[in-house]
């Protein structure tokens, strides 16, 4: 008969979690793998990667919408109020235009289209997954990954770049509108203070920091929905999951991109 | 029925096939041979593994011991193309489908085609019409999975799996759930099939009757090995205990005795 020892009890509760995390920084890593060397070899699924660019860049456009141009307002609106305490409300324009473009935009864009296309994509290939779609695919002599995971990433790292440049404007702009229309700024000042500092970097930034996400995003959300199992409630599990790790990756990746450029 | 083709070339062969999930054993050493123009019927318990085998035939899943040979050729040996061209070879038909439901019946069949570059649309159009028909299905080809009805979606899944002419089909449970005429006309497709092109079939049933009508040769699947492997004509009338249960629907045998295997392939 086993005898139980809660000193190793304990290591086992310790222990499982990290294992299973390691184990599927392991199956994420070797699907990554996996995604690159499809991504460079025939045949290219072009229908498919177009039918994603439209689903997760254009499709995605009013809640990018929404989401920068009240941003850059309420930006607007917290730092004039909090500048003309110190009379620097000169700078207002200088600080959305920084902010929204080095940091807001990217990162905000990201969550917001993780939300709504990461989970899209976990949530259609994990019920492929659990309909056996996935080995009809393979039945087919289809690799599941080239078919359904190079697209979606390729679709990420394409769009969310075009996605953060209309959120630059928009945000800017909000901002703007706020500041002329609302709290009686010059427009004048405000457009000079916007542009005066900004550098070409400031944008490509923000721009290298979209493609990296909306790679990290896509991908997470493909391994979480190829890793599904056991029908309804393992999808539902897998979406949460996608979306949570998404977010996660993108916010930790932030740091580390957000000190290598600048 | 027809005898088995032996002697004839074999085209698929399963050496020593294991698999096990946890403690649990559900392919214990699996030897099958199958030759060009046979109809092979795998018979057996439900939950008996019968589906899992047949994703282990066609390189779908790994065993974790024994092999898997294609007309001669070692699946987990060779290379992914030459696994891809393998594959080619068979044509699977699901049991609930698993058709892409993103797509309509017309594109779920024109995949195969398409992947396989059979041809200009042209042809691609002919082959899938061709096939709709053969399975009564031409009027629904711009509907899509999730507004057709179980068996409609099983058919489609045929029409796709027989799109490409291959040489192996593989049908998991095709009658279950189907109206008797419909069942009619799959038997009928796996014979004509097999008059036809000699088409070598594989398929996992419950169903007797169906058993009867399309096998040449019957494999009664117990415990994860093979326990029953005799041409049709001879199978129904072996005295094997587990075969005479099965037949004749008793309560009393080795199949409801604990120890059964159950498992989700």
């Amino acid at each position: 008969m086993q005898v139980r020892r809660p000193a190793m009890g304990m290591l086992a509760r310790v222990g499982s979690p990290v294992l299973r995390f390691c184990s599927d920084v392991g199956e994420v890593s070797g699907l990554l793998g996996e995604t690159l060397k499809w991504a460079v070899r025939p045949p290219w699924e072009g229908r498919e990667l177009l039918r994603q660019m439209l689903r997760l860049g254009v499709q995605s456009v009013p809640v990018v919408f929404v989401t920068a141009t009240f941003t850059g307002a309420v930006m607007t609106l917290q730092t004039y109020q909090g500048f003309q305490r110190f009379g620097a409300t000169s700078f207002v324009g200088t600080l959305v235009a920084l902010s929204v473009m080095r940091e807001l935009a990217p990162v905000l864009t990201a969550l917001m289209v993780t939300g709504r296309s990461g989970s899209a994509i976990a949530a259609e290939i994990g019920t492929m997954q659990v309909t056996e779609q996935v080995e009809a695919l393979e039945a087919m002599a289809t690799e599941p990954v080239q078919y359904l995971f190079v697209p979606r990433v390729l679709a990420g790292v394409t769009m969310m770049p075009l996605l953060v440049l209309v959120a630059d404007a928009l945000a800017i702009l909000g901002g703007r509108v706020v500041a002329v229309n609302l709290l009686g700024a010059n427009p004048d000042d405000y457009d000079q203070s916007t542009w005066r500092v900004l550098e070409v970097n400031d944008l490509t930034s923000g721009l290298i920091k979209a493609a990296v996400f909306g790679f990290l995003f896509t991908l997470v959300a493909c391994a979480r929905g190829y890793q599904a199992r056991g029908g309804a409630e393992g999808v539902g599990r897998t979406t949460t999951n996608a979306v949570v790790s998404g977010s996660i990756c993108i916010i930790v990746s932030d740091f580390f991109l957000s000190r290598m450029m600048f | 029925m027809d005898a088995p083709a032996d002697g004839g070339r074999v085209l698929l062969e399963a050496r020593g096939l294991r698999r096990a999930f946890g403690a649990r054993t559900v392919l214990d050493g699996i030897d099958l041979r199958l030759h060009q123009g046979e109809s092979l019927v795998l018979l057996g318990p439900s939950g008996g593994g019968k589906t899992l085998l047949l994703k282990h035939l066609i390189g779908l899943r790994r065993p974790d011991a024994g092999k898997v040979f294609v007309d001669g050729h070692d699946f987990w040996a060779a290379h992914r193309p030459e696994q891809h061209r393998l594959r080619r070879r068979f044509g699977l038909a699901f049991q609930d489908g698993a058709l892409f439901d993103s797509m309509n019946v017309f594109d779920n069949v024109a995949f195969p085609l398409r992947r396989a570059r059979y041809g200009d649309e042209r042809k691609v159009k002919g082959r899938v019409e061709e096939c709709l028909e053969l399975m009564h299905l031409g009027h629904a080809a711009r509907r899509l999975p999730a507004e057709l009805s179980t068996g409609m979606r099983r058919r489609v899944g045929f029409a796709r799996a027989i799109a490409l002419q291959p040489d192996i089909l593989l049908f998991d449970e095709p009658t279950a759930g189907l109206d008797p005429v419909m069942v009619t006309v799959v038997d009928e497709l796996v014979l004509d099939l097999r008059r036809r092109l000699r088409t070598t079939t594989v398929m996992t049933t419950h169903d007797l009757s169906s058993a009867r009508a399309v096998a040449s040769r019957v494999v009664l699947l117990f415990r994860g090995q093979v326990v029953a492997d005799a041409p049709a004509d001879r199978f129904f009338d072996l005295p094997h205990p587990a075969v005479r249960q099965f037949v004749e629907g008793s309560l009393h045998g080795p199949l409801l005795e604990p120890g059964g295997t159950e498992v989700k392939a």
